[in-house]
């Protein structure tokens, strides 16, 4: 039977460009240059590991976002995804981490799923909650953060490094899986997959397709609120000297000063 | 007075610091009602009494060592239909987070995680955020159900206030999704005998120009001089010199001390993410147009390799 891996995949703004918010309070996802969110490319490389390593699998490639998110499918289908969904409606917008959970879970029901492979989190939000929200709302286990995975014989194992140990954990599918940056470089997409990905199925869903109303989601739906943002204001210029042989001498004075010593 | 349910984060019975500095943000909300679960949940008692615990509600099974992250969320549950708090507090540790999300869910809540302040507010606690790497600070709140708030270390004074920290047995019945994930074996860390990154109140980090596994015995002797944690850019991690349990930034630790020494570190957006709301900030790089020193309150253009060992030198003379 063949093994239904679906990644989760967020579009965000580039965290080398100058990210901001919206007069919304929502994050500005029109001012700034987007992308597939680098922590993601790490889930959909172990997707394709994993897929290669099974007889017979699919892998594909889900987002909840813009229309722009579509190039981070188009990304993750060059690196070799089969097919890729897309949600997106207007009622969308401002949508909290239980809200896109709540999308995320019932997309992947509905795509049908074995496997799912989500990053460790988005580079924007940062929260690192889907995963484990994810999780809870389709009932599956949580193998989450891992740095390393398998998939064999229906039982997933994977590696997962914590602060106090790490810990080699198991679950039988259908599960969930979150990998991190330590789990292997993700792999370039070539000219013929590019070339490939052109080709591929992007479905597109709205919230009607996944039998969610515009209340559960959006601003409206969002069970917290940003009340205030504010630049953080610049640091006042610090002292900078050049080191003559002395700099050493010159920071200790300088953390005396400050009574670090 | 309303209660505030605490999550005790401790190892065998030793609370750590993280949940002390929940306990201070607790009581301007409430009156702290602390739960721990697993080995050695009662000895948690004391501490927290000291700290301010009215109740200390404890729980241990072996399910919480052996399963991962829903035992605990099936035992939070449990305390927040004992106890119905106002808010639900939880420390920002990448499990913590995990438990306080599928809590919120079950409860019908919504979730601020990596607050780094809170404050009681008309309508409910306000955390404070700081987001993008750090380049906004933002003010939310939760709207819907029992605020359930992660927070991160460092962010709040530990403080004595004695309390009665009564010991309750919490009663648990694991949900049947609670044995999902096995934890087959556990390397618990060796210690480095140096501070918890995390909540160090001095952290002393190697970058590239490190350049070696064997030369971060001189990051190492400062931190020491300095009583500090050590901390290192993803890119000596990943250069296999130091591991990736000390690597500070976006895909790392996340840190804020009193004050944080980078040497032969650029200060890329990802590493910023880690470190910038340290209140001192010290960089000692060779190149005057490293962006590190966009932040620093005091910078050393200079050779990693002689300023760094003059320093520790220079610390241990006036130590005398
Ligand atoms: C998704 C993602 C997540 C990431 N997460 C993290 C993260 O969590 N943490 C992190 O740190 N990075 C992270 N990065 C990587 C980040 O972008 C940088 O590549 C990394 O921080 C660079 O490390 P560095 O400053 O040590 O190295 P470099 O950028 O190479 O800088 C080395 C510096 O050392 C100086 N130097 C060299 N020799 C000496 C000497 N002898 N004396 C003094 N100075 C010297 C040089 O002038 C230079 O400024 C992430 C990247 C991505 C894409
Ligand atoms: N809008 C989204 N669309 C698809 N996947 C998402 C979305 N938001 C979060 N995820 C997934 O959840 C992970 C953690 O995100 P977060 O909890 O927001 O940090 C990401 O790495 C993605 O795999």
């Amino acid at each position: 039977m063949s093994l239904r891996i679906v990644v989760t995949v967020k579009y965000v703004p580039d965290a080398t460009g100058d990210r901001h918010f919206a007069d919304d309070l929502t994050v500005d996802r029109d001012d700034v240059d987007g992308l597939l969110s680098e922590l993601d490319e790490y889930a959909v490389e172990q997707a394709l590991q994993i897929a290669d390593e099974a007889d017979d699998a699919e892998v594909t490639v889900l987002t909840v976002g813009p229309e722009d998110a579509k190039d981070a499918l188009r990304k993750a289908l060059s690196m070799g995804a089969d097919k890729a969904i897309h949600v997106e409606d207007d009622d969308l917008h401002g949508t909290d981490a239980i809200g896109t959970s709540l999308v995320l879970a019932k997309a992947i029901e509905k795509a049908g799923f074995d496997l799912v492979v989500s990053g460790m989190a988005s580079t924007d939000g940062t929260m690192g909650v889907v995963p484990a929200l994810v999780a809870e709302r389709l009932g599956v286990p949580q193998v989450t953060l891992l740095s390393e995975v398998s998939v064999e014989d229906g039982t997933v194992k994977g590696r997962r490094d914590g602060d106090a140990a790490s810990e080699q954990l198991e679950a039988q599918l259908p599960a969930l899986v979150s990998v991190t940056d330590q789990s292997g470089e993700a792999r370039y997409p070539s000219f013929k997959g590019i070339m490939a990905a052109k080709k591929k199925p992007v479905e597109s869903w709205d919230l009607s397709d996944l039998d969610i109303e515009a209340e559960e989601v959006g601003l409206d739906g969002a069970f917290t609120k940003v009340e205030t943002a504010d630049a953080r204001p610049a640091r006042t210029a610090g002292t900078i000297v050049k080191d003559e042989g002395e700099g050493g001498k010159q920071l200790a004075e300088f953390l005396a000063g400050q009574k670090f010593i | 007075m309303a209660e505030v349910l605490v999550y005790v984060d401790h190892v065998d019975g030793a609370v750590r610091k993280p949940t002390l500095e929940l306990l201070t943000l607790a009581r301007r909300l409430g009156e702290p009602v602390a739960v721990a679960l697993g080995n050695g949940a009662a000895d948690t008692a004391a501490t927290l009494a000291e700290h301010g615990a009215v109740k200390v509600l404890t729980h241990d099974a072996s399910e919480y060592a052996d399963y991962l992250v829903v035992p605990k969320v099936d035992a939070l549950q449990a305390a927040h239909e004992a106890v119905s708090p106002a808010a639900v507090l939880v420390p920002s540790s990448a499990e913590g987070k995990e438990i306080a999300a599928r809590l919120a869910l079950r409860i019908g809540a919504g979730i601020i995680t990596d607050a780094v302040d809170l404050e009681a507010g008309d309508e409910g606690p306000v955390a404070t955020q700081s987001v993008f790497a750090a380049s906004f600070t933002t003010k939310s709140r939760v709207i819907k159900g029992t605020p359930v708030i992660t927070v991160k270390p460092n962010s709040a004074a530990v403080e004595a206030a004695p309390a009665a920290g009564a010991v309750e047995a919490l009663a648990v019945t694991f949900s049947d999704k609670a044995t999902g994930t096995k934890v087959t074996a556990r390397t618990p860390r060796e210690s480095t005998g140096r501070p918890e990154l995390t909540e160090a109140a001095i952290v002393v980090s190697g970058g590239r120009g490190v350049n070696g596994a064997e030369n971060f015995a001189i990051i190492e002797a400062l931190a020491d001089q300095l009583g500090a944690a050590v901390g290192a850019s993803r890119a000596a991690v990943d250069a296999g010199w130091y591991p990736h349990t000390n690597q500070v930034g976006q895909t790392g630790k996340s840190v804020s001390p009193q004050l944080y020494i980078a040497n032969g570190i650029s200060g890329a957006i990802q590493h910023r993410a880690g470190m910038q709301t340290s209140k001192t900030i010290v960089a000692v790089n060779k190149d005057a147009e490293a962006p590190i020193f966009e932040l620093v309150d005091y910078g050393v253009v200079g050779d990693l390799f002689d300023v760094v060992p003059q320093l520790t030198e220079e610390i241990k003379t006036r130590k005398g």
